[in-house]
């Protein structure tokens, strides 16, 4: 059963003051007051649009609105990130570009976000997942769909997956997405 | 390196918001109560001091860049030197360690470490936005970035390869928050039982609001000396305390930012490189860890910290520490989950990786003293978290790793009664304590062990 709120939410918002109370003259005393005065706190606004480059990385985002999961791997030890990475840590050589669409993929870990970030909050509940992939070394972070945010069970680790793609890219990482493989 | 004395501390009231004072003047109220500690006066202490070291995390919570000279500017320690030192929750850790090198190295004689954070300055959904852009950018905040649920992926691949229960998670809870009720700083101070952990509202499965520590307005600061310091600050009038306390060890490792990224490596991996020294002296743990690979565990993956281990290891190896459990008589870890808690008793070696869930609920980690309404089977070893941690006391960021260190400070000083009006969690007769402070996801993780000096 939902929760019936007792209490309104609190917000940022405010009134404009067009005057604080203030004494009206400086003798010492009045002015000794204004230690009791309380807190002023006003809004201050911070918007800001970033030209956000994804570098070297590009290629990986491009994968994805042509519905493809790249991958990186080191050429000689064929160590391979789920994530895209330009150089191996082990061995600092340039990465080479491998596709991993087709790998048989499962849960590793998972959770059911019943907050979030603001950005996040009306996309509640959502289920994020890291996905681990056949023959590739690290995981992939993610969004699970498909399965009932409120029947959260560990059983869903292991669970085989497949990823979705948005028909329309936003280049973004949540052009990808996963759901279980038995959904087809 | 010389030896450095932690002699001093002070900590604000942690509060959920602090619009009395801006975050100048609540460093000043830990700073005025380190120096009124050694019942010294400001001007005197301005003398003595050689420097500083500033810590806060997040520029976005104060909308203000070069905050620290802000504070270095209120406090009259210009034009001493002072620099900021960031690496996300584990900044107040990384401050501590930064004064204790400034004093250490011989660079300075006298050196405060001084760190705040003031978080009630946005919304706590939008706080959550601005701490979770401590996770990559390009390619994890835009899944639907939100820490708590990082640290839940994380404690379900931990339930799943080891067992651990919610309800092992809950008892830490119980513990920290019972603790606070006795620490007159600490933010949350609560009785609860394990149900009332369990109904409270589920925030990301498994964990629910009293598994995650909370947003708060706090500062502290810690004062460090080297021997010639602790002589001119006597001469200029100063009590010092004893027993004194020295730190003797600090560690610090670090893992890549997506937890996604980290390596799932082998057993001999494993045991070469992270295994404590008391895990690779025994046969029957060796076994332990092989028959936990043989059933598919790797390391680190992302139920383990290996920056917590690496930085165990390294301070536990400057400090002489051989047997975690037995050689600490405290440890004030990073608590902002539960599960983290967890997780970290195994990184530090207080028990082995798998064990961590049991060992939560064995009262190994509990005071003596406080009944926790739980049914726990031994008695108390090492008590972890006294002061309530930061789910209890609260999390200022840049404050928190620097609270830990007051907290020890006084534990070792004995003096826990005199700051906090109730000697409840004075631990009895601590001879050595670890401070652990812990960077998102395990990024940054940092020890350091204090000691009985006299």
């Amino acid at each position: 059963m939902s929760q019936i709120p007792s209490r309104r939410e609190e917000t940022l918002g405010g009134y404009i003051v067009h005057g604080i109370p203030f004494p009206f003259d400086s003798d010492p005393e009045n002015l000794a007051f204004l230690k009791k005065l309380a807190p002023i706190q006003i809004e201050q606004e911070y918007h800001i649009t970033y030209l956000h480059s994804y570098g070297q990385d590009s290629p990986w985002f491009a994968g994805l609105s042509n519905r493809r999961l790249l991958a990186s791997h080191d050429p000689e030890s064929g160590y391979t990130y789920a994530n895209p990475r330009g150089h191996d840590m082990t061995s600092g050589h340039e990465t080479e570009w491998i596709d991993i669409t087709e790998r048989s993929a499962k849960v590793h870990a998972f959770t059911v976000c019943h907050f979030g970030s603001e950005e996040f909050l009306p996309e509640t509940p959502y289920v994020l997942a890291l996905i681990e992939f056949e023959g590739v070394d690290t995981l992939l972070l993610t969004r699970l769909l498909g399965v009932d945010p409120d029947q959260a069970s560990l059983d869903w680790i292991g669970m085989p997956v497949r990823p979705q793609f948005l028909r329309n890219s936003k280049l973004k990482p949540t052009d990808v997405y996963f759901a279980p493989a038995s959904l087809g | 390196m010389r030896p450095v004395y932690a002699i001093s501390g002070g900590v604000s009231k942690f509060a959920k918001a602090r619009p009395d004072k801006t975050f100048q003047a609540i460093v000043k109220e830990a700073y005025d109560y380190a120096i009124a500690d050694l019942e010294l006066d400001f001007p005197s202490f301005t003398r003595c001091v050689d420097g500083s070291v500033a810590s806060y995390f997040s520029d976005h919570f104060t909308r203000q860049l070069m905050a620290g000279i802000m504070v270095q500017d209120y406090l009259g320690l210009v034009p001493k030197p002072g620099h900021r030192v960031e690496g996300g929750g584990a900044t107040g850790g990384l401050c501590f360690q930064e004064a204790w090198k400034s004093v250490a190295s011989g660079h300075m004689d006298v050196c405060v470490a001084y760190g705040f954070e003031t978080m009630s300055r946005v919304e706590t959904w939008k706080g959550n936005e601005f701490i979770a852009l401590a996770s990559d950018v390009s390619f994890d905040y835009p899944v639907g970035g939100f820490y708590s649920g990082y640290y839940a992926m994380m404690v379900t691949r931990h339930m799943k390869e080891f067992g651990t229960t919610v309800e092992q998670m809950a008892a830490i809870s119980v513990k920290n928050h019972l603790n606070a009720y006795h620490n007159p700083y600490a933010q949350k101070r609560n009785r609860y039982t394990i149900q009332d952990v369990r109904d409270a509202p589920m925030v990301a499965w498994p964990l629910t609001r009293l598994d995650i520590c909370v947003m708060s307005d706090g500062a502290a600061a810690v004062i460090l000396a080297s021997e010639d310091g602790l002589r001119r600050l006597e001469l200029a009038g100063a009590r010092i305390h004893h027993p004194l306390v020295q730190v003797v060890g600090i560690g610090r490792g670090t893992d890549a930012m997506r937890m996604a990224d980290r390596p799932h490596l082998d057993y001999d991996t494993f045991m070469r490189d992270y295994a404590t020294e008391q895990e690779r002296n025994s046969d029957e743990t060796r076994t332990y860890y092989r028959h936990l690979w043989e059933r598919g565990t790797r390391y680190p993956g992302v139920h383990s910290f290996r920056a917590g281990r690496t930085a165990g290891n390294m301070a536990y190896k400057m400090a002489a520490i051989h047997y975690p459990l037995d050689d600490l008589d405290f440890v004030e870890l990073h608590d902002a989950y539960t599960s983290s808690e967890i997780q970290t008793y195994e990184d530090l070696g207080l028990c082995r990786y798998g064990e961590g869930g049991p060992f939560a609920v064995s009262g190994k980690a509990f005071m003596p003293g406080i009944e926790y309404g739980l049914d726990l089977p031994e008695a108390p070893e090492c008590p972890v978290n006294p002061s309530g941690g930061l789910i209890a006391c609260g999390h200022p960021v840049g404050a928190t790793g620097l609270m830990q260190g007051v907290f020890a400070i006084w534990q070792l000083q004995g003096s826990i009664a005199r700051h906090f009006g109730d000697d409840t969690l004075q631990v009895k007769d601590p001879r050595r304590g670890a401070i652990h402070s812990h960077a998102g996801t395990g990024t940054y993780v940092t020890v350091s062990i204090l000691e009985k000096a006299d």
